[in-house]
């Protein structure tokens, strides 16, 4: 997959390496999407983990607070992070 | 004051909470199945007793929240509000409090009695987590109980704690104290409440939660409203509400669904301050651990494929050699009923020993399959509670997603037959947890193209016929072209009829991985062979009598009945002929004609089912015992006299087995089936099918199998009881010109098309709408004879043979689906751009 345009300074769940920690800042989701994504943990100040990629690169597997999640890279797009980016 | 005796109970939790398991725990065998009222969505209902009474209990879908996002929220909503349930049991996995607790904190504020249940408490222990349970109950103000539902522990502290709580609620009126407090929020919840207060409809209803789910604009509750107060009353209501919503939007610049989140998360913290000690994240768990390996990039597929296979292999093939011990207790179950039935005539049977025999044997092909569902479904349910199956949806979503499917179609599919051997019931039944609608409804279409148990036997038939020197070859596009043509229709379908359908993300948990417990495996694989032989048995029989009806009216005309009653006179004159002279006469014929024919009938076909010496002895001993006189002449070891009636019995059995067969042929030509397939003939004939082929076809619809079984009797010849159907099938249509390329266009229409009664009526239960059934029905048809016909007609123009024209199509298909797979790749790749780019954008 060819790699993302950086636009501005904003990244999301999608530019971030394996092994990599960020926290997450803001959705840019709507609706039920949305909705699931902040039941299933993700909410705005909550540290995640990029654990792995699946074998074709997509979907992406999160580690957060002792869970395990997986989303569509389309879903990560939307998904706005900041801060630490230190790979363990 | 005593508590009322029957307290109704609710199991409320998110998925992978443990709730099913410790939901069996407390009801034991007693539970039942059915579906919520309009929805597809399962409602478990069991019940037990304490010492004081009974308690029903219903097992709610697995919900992450109770916003009105999904059908499974919104039954489980419904359901507490409609029903109120005396005590609500909210299990939550104890190894991830901090999510779990925003669901107890949402069945609160339903001002519902509840108990929590700490399931898993091993698992957070494991993981060095100690939780201050007392500290936790006083803050919640509610009880809290630690279970470990799969093994089994806590049974009775829950049974006693929903026992005390229901007693409690039974004296305490006023509702609890609100547990969130929502900061800014909260004076336009208060104003809006007192609103509500005004409305004596509204009297049953938590007030304060309708107020906060007005505020969130849910639009559920917006239309609960509407109902109770009327269009009239709730309109300057909703004005106000309206405009208070972006009052709070305006002066604290956020959503209000993202504030109420915020205070939630923020109350989840607050209980969890000092109660909850040692949750270390960064540790590494065997999970992860075994997920290194299951789930490399270059392993997973490996693992995957391994895994599908090994369930092939135990579960089909060993699961088929299983049935060749089950078998003769159903060939015996068999004789059993043919014997209670009237018995056989000479020429007519009465119509109920046939269309008993039939439904016999129409329950027994299916019942045969019985202990390969009972392995199958053991091995689906394996997968299932291992947590494996959740990683094979995460491998796959990939190129699932790419033709409209979803990453959790794959048990639908595997369970639909991907390989050779499952079955479209169950499958399409599964697509149940697929929360994607226009993926699952994709999935619900193309699961029949699989290739399920009863596909197979027409195929090796075919193979047998056409393709001796190229079976294996034909056998791999055969078992392979199933998931092309399944991607490509779905992909088709995606795109066109379902366009409009709503889609949801693929976001889902990867649950930690569990060793599966004997019981919940057996259960489980118990419970869906018993749902397939009640679905599928009920169909199956009612088609098989409708069937039976189709292939015997009218019946022949009064001429041919004349010609073949005539026939028989003239074998049974010879009999009597041969026998002139002979000691036996008087013990074979008149009165003793037909049980001698039929006792001569049944022997053979005993001797021939008998494997072994043994048991050929015992076959011997049967038929002396019952019946001395019959016997010498049935055999050919007696005396001269004895061998010349046996010559003569064999000839009139012969000619009467003849008779018959050519009498079932002409009564089939004359059938209404057989005038619908003769008045399909124009438009099969391109593919290929003439009206034989067209009956067996029709027939397969009722039931799969039935199509090997039509074509057996379709094709049968009279005096040559050796010849396998194979080798008079071959005769006979190579005798009509027939050739492999017409096996091919059988082939591909069987792979297309449309799927049995019994899977139609589970697509009717899945999407709910007749409309989709009958879509169901005609689109493969269309598809399939599309299909056919284009291969049949232009490889007959062009010459080319039957592996010449299979190999053509499956690698046309193969080359199809890969542009179609790049070409959405790039599509998709564009929109990700797209949508990154508005991600970007300052708001």
């Amino acid at each position: 997959m060819p790699k993302m345009p950086l636009c501005g300074d904003v990244r999301t769940l999608n530019d971030i390496g394996t092994g990599a920690q960020v926290r997450i800042r803001r959705h840019h989701s709507n609706g039920a999407v949305r909705q699931r994504l902040l039941d299933l943990g993700l909410m705005p100040n909550v540290l995640v983990t990029l654990v792995r990629s699946a074998p074709l690169n997509d979907p992406i597997q999160l580690r957060l607070d002792g869970s395990s999640i997986t989303l569509r890279r389309r879903e990560a797009v939307t998904i706005e992070v900041s801060g630490e980016d230190m790979p363990r | 004051m005593t508590p009322r005796d029957g307290v109704l109970v609710a199991l409320a939790g998110q998925q992978n909470a443990g709730k099913s398991t410790l939901f069996n725990l407390l009801t034991g065998a007693r539970q039942h199945v059915a579906n919520y009222p309009g929805v597809t969505v399962d409602k478990k209902h069991g019940q037990y007793g304490d010492n004081v009474g009974t308690v029903y209990t219903v097992d709610l879908p697995g919900t992450y929240s109770l916003t009105a996002f999904s059908l499974e929220e919104r039954v489980a909503r419904e359901f507490l509000l409609g029903d109120r349930p005396d005590v609500t049991v909210n299990v939550i996995d104890a190894s991830n409090l901090r999510r779990s607790l925003h669901l107890t904190l949402q069945i609160l504020e339903l001002e519902l009695p509840s108990v929590l249940a700490l399931n898993m408490m091993d698992v957070a222990e494991g993981r060095g987590i100690q939780i201050d349970q007392a500290r936790l109950a006083a803050r919640l103000q509610m009880p809290v109980v630690p279970t470990v539902g799969r093994k089994g522990q806590g049974r009775e502290a829950l049974r006693q704690s929903i026992r005390a709580e229901s007693a409690r609620q039974a004296v305490r009126r006023a509702p609890p104290a609100p547990p969130v407090d929502y900061g800014a929020l909260e004076p336009m919840i208060e104003q809006v409440r007192q609103r509500l207060a005004d409305f004596d409809s509204l009297a049953d209803l938590p007030r304060r939660w309708l107020a906060l789910k007005l505020l969130e604009g849910d639009t559920q509750a917006v239309t609960l409203l509407v109902e109770r107060v009327g269009e009239e009353s709730a309109r300057p209501l909703r004005e106000e509400i309206d405009a208070l919503i972006a009052e709070f939007e305006q002066g604290q610049g956020i959503d209000v669904g993202d504030h109420v989140v915020g205070c939630r998360d923020r109350a989840v913290e607050r209980l969890l301050d000092g109660v909850i000690t040692g949750a270390a994240g960064n540790r590494t768990t065997l999970t992860e651990r075994i997920d290194r390996i299951l789930l490399d990039r270059w392993l997973a597929p490996g693992f995957l494929l391994l895994s599908v296979f090994a369930i092939y292999q135990v579960s089909i093939v060993w699961g088929y050699e299983l049935t060749n011990y089950t078998w003769p207790f159903l060939a015996k179950g068999r004789e059993l009923i043919a014997g209670a039935l009237p018995g056989a005539h000479f020429l007519v049977d009465p119509y109920v020993r046939s269309l008993g025999l039939w439904l016999v044997d129409s329950a027994n092909t299916l019942l045969n399959y019985v202990p390969i569902f009972i392995i199958l479904f053991a091995c689906i349910a394996i997968v299932e509670d291992s947590g494996y199956m959740a990683r094979i949806a995460f491998i796959l979503d990939k190129i699932l997603h790419r033709f409209g499917l979803h990453g959790q179609s794959t048990l639908p599919l595997i369970l639909g037959g991907v390989f050779a051997g499952g079955c479209a019931v169950p499958g399409v039944m599964a697509t149940k947890g697929i929360p994607d609608n226009r993926a699952r409804m994709a999935t619900i279409f193309t699961v029949p193209f699989m290739n399920c148990l009863a596909k197979v036997p027409l195929y090796t038939l075919l193979l047998g016929i056409f393709f001796v020197e190229h079976k294996s070859l034909m056998m791999f596009y055969i078992s392979t072209m199933t998931i092309i043509f399944a991607l490509l229709v779905a992909k088709l379908l995606t795109k066109t009829v379902l366009s409009g359908h709503e889609t949801s993300p693929f976001v889902m948990e990867l649950p930690h991985y569990h060793l599966p417990t004997f019981n919940g495996v057996a259960r489980r694989s118990l419970e869906r062979t018993w749902q397939y032989i009640k679905k599928v048995g009920t169909v199956v029989l009612a088609v098989a009598v409708v069937v039976f009806v189709l292939l015997h009216l009218p019946g022949l005309p009064a001429e041919r009945k004349a010609y073949f009653a005539q026939e028989a006179e003239a074998a049974i004159e010879r009999f009597e002929q041969a026998m002139a002279g002979n000691p036996y006469r008087e013990i074979a014929t008149g009165a003793n004609l037909v049980p001698l024919i039929n006792y001569y009938s049944d022997y053979k076909r005993a001797k021939l089912n008998a494997t072994g010496a043994a048991a050929s002895q015992r076959v011997t001993e049967r038929f002396q015992a019952r019946n001395a006189d019959f016997y010498p002449l049935v055999t050919r070891g007696g005396d001269r006299d004895a061998r010349q009636a046996n010559r003569a019995l064999r000839n009139l059995a012969r000619d009467r087995q003849g008779l018959r067969q050519q009498m079932r042929e002409e009564r089939i030509a004359y059938s209404i089936l057989g005038a619908i397939g003769r008045g399909l003939e124009p438009i099969t004939q391109f593919a290929g099918f003439d009206w034989k082929i067209n009956v067996a076809l029709l027939a397969s619809f009722a039931a799969r199998e039935s199509s090997v079984a039509t074509l057996g009797v379709l094709f049968q010849q009279g005096d040559d009881e050796n010849q396998t159907l194979e080798e008079r099938m071959g005769q006979a249509t190579r005798a009509g010109g027939a050739t492999a390329l017409l096996a091919v266009s059988v082939i591909l229409f069987f792979a297309l098309y449309p799927p049995c009664l019994a899977t139609t009526m589970m697509v009717k239960v899945q999407t709910g709408s007749y409309k989709w059934m009958v879509f169901s029905i005609i689109f493969p048809t269309i598809l399939g004879l599309a299909v056919a016909s284009a291969v049949y007609s232009i490889g007959a123009a062009v010459g080319a043979s039957g592996i010449e024209a299979m190999s053509a199509v499956y690698w046309s298909a193969f080359a199809l689906l890969l542009i179609v797979g790049l070409l959405s790749d790039r599509k998709a790749s564009r929109q990700l751009r797209q949508r990154f780019a508005a991600a970007s954008l300052p708001t």
